[in-house]
């Protein structure tokens, strides 16, 4: 097994502690003037999300994780499992509900996403950046009520609602930040 | 996506490299004063630093190993006992392992000898040299002085020279600082960790702090102090949040010296460490007869964090370890 030593330590860096995979977010080195140095770190959970905090005298070891990001397409969802594809090679992932947990509001089928890999298992699932999908429904906008900003819900194809402006209607198709879940802006043909 | 090539921008603004040219041009002045010599020793030594805490860099030089000096020290006594008087040094020394936003593996030391000082005389020096220093741009307050044991149960609320191991572990708890995962720390490093972890970042980062009499685990090279409990006649100095000097009484004692190099080269065996030959140059020095003196080495390039107001070394390096 492929081990760090904490002066490979730095934010970034995937390790295996008591058998889960966790992301280094980050490292402080502190050292007496004549004494034992530590790494103090803060880590999440890659499997629950969880951010904890672990001390490490340095010079120690810890074992990596083996995770790694890869680019997928993203194929179908059968209700259980939604599935992956690497385009180069054609190889197909199936990432479980936990997964896809925050990605799947933002999902549409051909859209690229990262998939983080553990043990060739999909850990998590990122959506890019920013989605373009289309409003389902939502509420006829109300006329004149453009310049008070003001703004109504509305469905997404994937099931996600998105807060939009009352000038935007139901057919459009809109951008949104997936990081922030907000809409972006209309996008025209 | 392709890797970023060399940078080969200087890390330190020319504000900072300004800042460090006055700063270096100060202190020599200062030690001219003062009468103290300023020598050079080399970085190179066939004798590695014992202590376990440091991290040797090695060396290959026409098939002959070295090492880079962790500090001057061992040349410099062996100067003292060669008849120096009074010396002072700056130079670059190496320390593996040390990287982060208060340490780069190679960085600038300041360290000087006074004979005949006393640990409270070494205070009083680097208080009027660091005052003069640092008067250039932000002024200091004057210093407060506490010992270690004082300010460990101030701050950390525990008496560093009783409490037992699980009471050690109950004041990093209870201060929110995680314990050292692996192998099960010993006393002394559960003492760092609460220096380095609670006390330091408690402290007033614009109040010049003495911390002395250390407890005699952690004497290092300084003599230690007979008493209930004895003490190491070696202080620390805190600026700006940051450990910036480290003095010491100088043990003179050739026989007490060599036990303590033993135990350290055992101790780095035990741990699986490098095993660097014994300083038998600095042992003979000390047989030789060394001066009573007083000892400080000061990380300069600390002292120039707090000068120029910036929380990371890489800041007045003019290039920090990625762009060597």
């Amino acid at each position: 097994m492929a081990s760090y030593s904490t002066n490979e330590f730095r934010s970034g860096l995937k390790i295996l502690i008591d058998g889960d995979p966790f992301i280094i977010v980050e490292n402080e080195f502190v050292k007496p003037g004549k004494g034992q140095a530590f790494n103090r770190v803060r880590i999440r959970n890659l499997k629950t999300g969880r951010v904890v905090d672990k001390t490490y005298k340095s010079g120690e070891s810890v074992e990596a994780a083996d995770v790694i990001d890869t680019e997928m397409q993203y194929l179908y969802s059968d209700g259980e499992f939604w599935h992956f594809m690497v385009p180069d090679t054609f190889e197909q992932y199936a990432a479980d509900g936990h997964a896809v947990t925050e990605a799947k509001n933002w999902l549409k089928e051909q859209d690229h996403c990262q998939i983080t890999l553990w043990n060739n298992v999909p850990l998590t699932v990122t959506p890019p950046n920013f989605v373009e999908l289309k409003i389902v429904e939502t509420d006829p906008g109300v006329r004149g009520d453009t310049a008070q900003g003001g703004v109504k819900p509305a469905t997404l194809e994937t099931g996600a609602v998105v807060k939009v402006p009352l000038f935007v209607e139901e057919g459009e198709v809109i951008r949104v930040d997936t990081r922030t879940g907000e809409y972006v802006s209309r996008v025209k043909d | 996506m392709g890797r970023a090539g060399p940078c080969w921008r200087p890390s330190a603004s020319v504000d900072v490299m300004r800042l460090r040219a006055a700063v270096l041009r100060i202190l020599r002045k200062w030690f001219e004063d003062r009468g103290v010599l300023e020598v050079e020793t080399p970085v190179l030594s066939r004798a590695g630093a014992s202590d376990p805490h440091l991290g040797n860099v090695s060396v290959q030089l026409d098939g002959q190993g070295y090492f880079l000096h962790t500090s001057p020290e061992s040349a410099m006594k062996r100067l003292l006992a060669g008849g120096s008087g009074d010396i002072f040094q700056v130079c670059h020394v190496f320390r593996a392992g040390e990287l982060g936003q208060k340490h780069n593996p190679e960085f600038t030391m300041l360290e000087w000898y006074r004979l005949g000082h006393s640990l409270e005389d070494m205070m009083t020096d680097v208080e009027s040299l660091a005052s003069e220093l640092c008067g250039i741009r932000r002024p200091l307050v004057p210093f407060r002085r506490t010992r270690y044991r004082d300010l460990m149960r101030e701050l950390a609320a525990v008496d560093p020279f009783t409490a037992a191991v699980p009471q050690l572990v109950d004041a990093l708890e209870r201060h929110g600082v995680a314990l050292p995962a692996g192998t099960p720390p010993q006393r002394d490093e559960l003492l760092d960790l609460l220096l380095a972890a609670v006390v330091e970042p408690a402290l007033d980062p614009a109040q010049p702090v003495f911390v002395y009499h250390f407890p005699a685990s952690q004497a290092a090279l300084a003599q230690i102090r007979p008493g209930d409990p004895p003490v190491a006649e070696r202080f620390e100095l805190f600026l700006g949040g940051m450990e910036i000097a480290n003095g010491f009484h100088e043990l003179t004692d050739t026989d007490e010296q060599g036990r303590r190099f033993d135990r350290e080269l055992a101790r780095r065996a035990q741990q699986g460490d490098c095993v660097p030959p014994r300083d038998d140059a600095l042992l003979a020095a000390l047989e030789a007869g060394m001066p009573d003196c007083s000892g400080v080495a000061l990380g300069l390039d600390r002292l120039l964090m707090y000068l120029a107001d910036v929380d990371d070394i890489r800041d007045v390096l003019t290039f920090d370890l990625t762009r060597a």
